[in-house]
């Protein structure tokens, strides 16, 4: 019986080897470590990224735990990643800290890490690809100054008061409206932990509370839904939704018009320009220490234009 | 049924032993053919760094996975390994973090930590006659739920006390032999393995841990405390998810409250591929300690080959199925 087992083994591990990629040749070959595979988000970053392969003729793998909390798990592919001894590496960070003692032991062999999405806490970074937050939001203030004709009250439900993209987007949208729209005002900033429900309960009372209110403006996919069922709910007309990324309910919700229209940040984009800067980052060249990887306004008229649906996600 | 009884009644530890001799071979066999093969289709993989990395990723599932073995040997489940592990690294936060205490106390808190939530889950199994699945399910729920209470649903750092990154990335061996660094949580996994091997083997409780899961019915009517027993071995398998609860928060120099869910998962595969029956009654730590090193040699290998991350998935799927399946028609020709 040894014997059969050890075949069956054998038979799977041959099985492995032959379904491995046998162009192991002098290709450069640059890992992506990512927050998440299986989203819609992540996976148009991997779209991004094999694009950049393709052009740049480098080979490039994208990896990412489960969820968000699988810290232990992305330390495991980070090494796994470094044992291939990499031309560089791509990198998102679920905890900094944690991941600290990989980085600088790439940053001893000479790999160059590039950091994508929210970045890396550290120095070792050669450069951070990433969405511009606080210019997403400003845009975001800009589309509801001119859709609620340039003045009246409006709120922001936002995701959280601590992390980077929650303190980005928030600041965004009101340092704008103060500098650029004086009789823009922003009654009240409440938060919903991006969760639906939270979301949609905070603005409901943003709602009851101001009657005369013109606008609201959700900071991510979550907090932007909460404010469309809020909407629905309440049977509310003529207030000016405006969303952060995208998904299904809010592509249908700008549809539908109960959304004015939305930001959606260029996942692709992310991808694309950490490859791109990963294989710079190789041939030595200077990088500027963030990449802006850009962001559009959608709404309905411009939806189906494939430049901008090609970032869009279910 | 009358084999089981036997069993039962000597012990059971004759068959175990030969069986379980025969299953480590078979298991061992596999992992020395996965070592082999992924050494000739990558020149990156047999590298001290990378076994290294190999070991590192097995010492915390290994940890659980032998936790998790005490209790399938008793006829039982334990689905609440992972988040009792989060609860016992967010304890440890806030007796290291918050309050200031000195590392041993950090220690102690999770260990006993784990144990407490083991006997309670072991209460829950034995007297209040719970199936070990929903007991385990519920506990599983709690500890994750109370992990983001306390911690605010923040992680909680270990900066302020110095040397708690060691527990696990530290090596005593390295220091010896500077060649082998090997990290002192793999160590610790070993210890933890070898202490719970002869506990098994040697101890009263180790023999009616086989027992329970052999045949409780029978026990009982010989006049032993179940309970108390079942309630021990629950309580025995939380205080070394306690030692994987440091082991993970030294690891990542912090306790992350919301980690934790499918870590049992990933315990429990280990288990089975290393041998043990999830129907109870047999079972090795050294055969867990074989699995835990072929999922972690598996997931590690198909990533240096770089296999797309969606079949590394399918491929684990298969070799589970496969080592159990193989583990099947070797015991029906016993």
């Amino acid at each position: 019986m040894l014997s059969r087992r050890t075949l069956i083994g054998a038979i799977s591990a041959v099985g492995l080897f032959a379904a491995s990629p046998a162009s192991h040749a002098q290709e450069m070959y640059i890992p992506l470590i990512s927050k998440g595979f299986q989203h819609q988000f992540w996976q148009a970053v991997k779209a991004g990224a094999d694009q950049a392969a393709e052009e740049f003729g480098v080979k490039v793998t994208f990896e990412g735990p489960d969820n968000e909390t699988m810290v232990d798990k992305q330390i495991d592919m980070l090494a796994a990643a470094l044992a291939n001894k990499p031309a560089a590496i791509g990198f998102a960070a679920l905890d900094s800290q944690a991941a600290i003692p990989l980085l600088r032991q790439a940053d001893e062999a000479g790999i160059p890490v590039v950091a994508f999405d929210s970045g890396v806490d550290s120095d070792i970074p050669v450069t951070t690809a990433t969405t511009d937050n606080v210019a997403a939001a400003g845009l975001a203030a800009d589309k509801m100054a001119e859709l609620i004709g340039g003045s009246g009250k409006v709120a922001v439900v936002a995701h959280d008061q601590t992390s980077r993209t929650g303190i980005d987007r928030r600041d965004g949208f009101l340092n704008t409206m103060k500098e650029k729209h004086p009789d823009v005002e922003v009654v009240s900033v409440q938060y919903g932990d991006g969760d639906h429900l939270k979301s949609t309960e905070v603005a409901k009372a943003i709602m009851t509370a101001n009657p005369d209110l013109k606008g609201i403006f959700g900071t991510n996919e979550g907090s932007a839904i909460g404010v469309v069922n809020a909407v629905r709910e309440t049977g509310t007309e003529g207030l000016v939704v405006i969303g952060y990324d995208s998904g299904t309910a809010q592509k249908e919700a700008i549809k539908d018009g109960t959304m004015a229209g939305a930001i959606t940040q260029n996942p692709v984009g992310i991808g694309y320009e950490t490859v791109k800067a990963a294989v710079a980052a190789t041939k030595g060249e200077e990088l500027p220490k963030v990449i802006d990887t850009g962001f559009y306004w959608y709404d309905k008229t411009n939806m189906d234009d494939p430049k901008i649906s090609a970032v869009l996600y279910d | 049924m009358t084999q089981t009884m036997d069993a039962a009644q000597t012990g059971g530890k004759k068959r175990l032993i030969g069986g379980g001799a025969q299953q480590r071979l078979l298991a061992f066999a596999s992992l020395i053919v996965l070592l082999i093969g992924f050494s000739i289709a990558s020149p990156n993989f047999m590298q001290t760094s990378n076994m290294i990395a190999i070991l590192q990723a097995t010492s915390v599932n290994g940890v659980l996975a032998v936790a998790a073995t005490l209790v399938i040997i008793t006829g039982g489940i334990d689905l609440s390994v992972g988040t009792m592990m989060t609860f016992t690294a967010v304890m440890t936060g806030v007796v290291l973090t918050y309050l200031g205490m000195p590392l041993p106390v950090g220690v102690v808190t999770a260990i006993a930590t784990g144990a407490f939530c083991g006997l309670c889950s072991g209460t829950f199994v034995a007297k209040m006659k719970i199936p070990p699945f929903i007991a385990t399910l519920g506990m599983m729920l709690i500890l994750k739920g109370l992990s983001l209470v306390i911690s605010g649903t923040r992680p909680i750092y270990f900066n302020d006390t110095p040397g708690f990154d060691l527990i696990s990335r530290g090596s005593l061996i390295g220091e010896i032999i500077p060649a082998v660094p090997i990290p002192n949580g793999v160590l610790i996994l070993f210890i933890v393995a070898i202490v719970a091997s002869y506990i098994l083997s040697n101890t009263v409780l180790g023999r009616y841990t086989f027992a329970l899961g052999s045949n409780e019915e029978a026990v009982r009517l010989s006049g032993v405390n179940t309970d108390r027993w079942k309630m021990a071995v629950y309580a025995l398998a939380g205080g070394i998810v306690g030692i994987g609860g440091l082991l993970i928060a030294s690891r990542l120099n912090s306790a992350q409250p919301a980690l934790g869910l499918g870590y049992e998962l990933e315990a429990i595969a280990a288990v089975v591929i290393g041998g043990t029956s999830l129907s109870g009654g047999r079972g090795t730590i050294l055969g867990t300690l074989i699995g835990a090193l072929i999922m972690a040699v598996l997931t590690n290998g198909l990533r240096v080959l770089t296999v797309a991350q969606e079949w590394q998935t399918v491929v684990t799927g298969v070799i589970i199925i496969l080592a159990v399946y193989a583990d099947m028609l070797r015991r029906k020709k016993v």
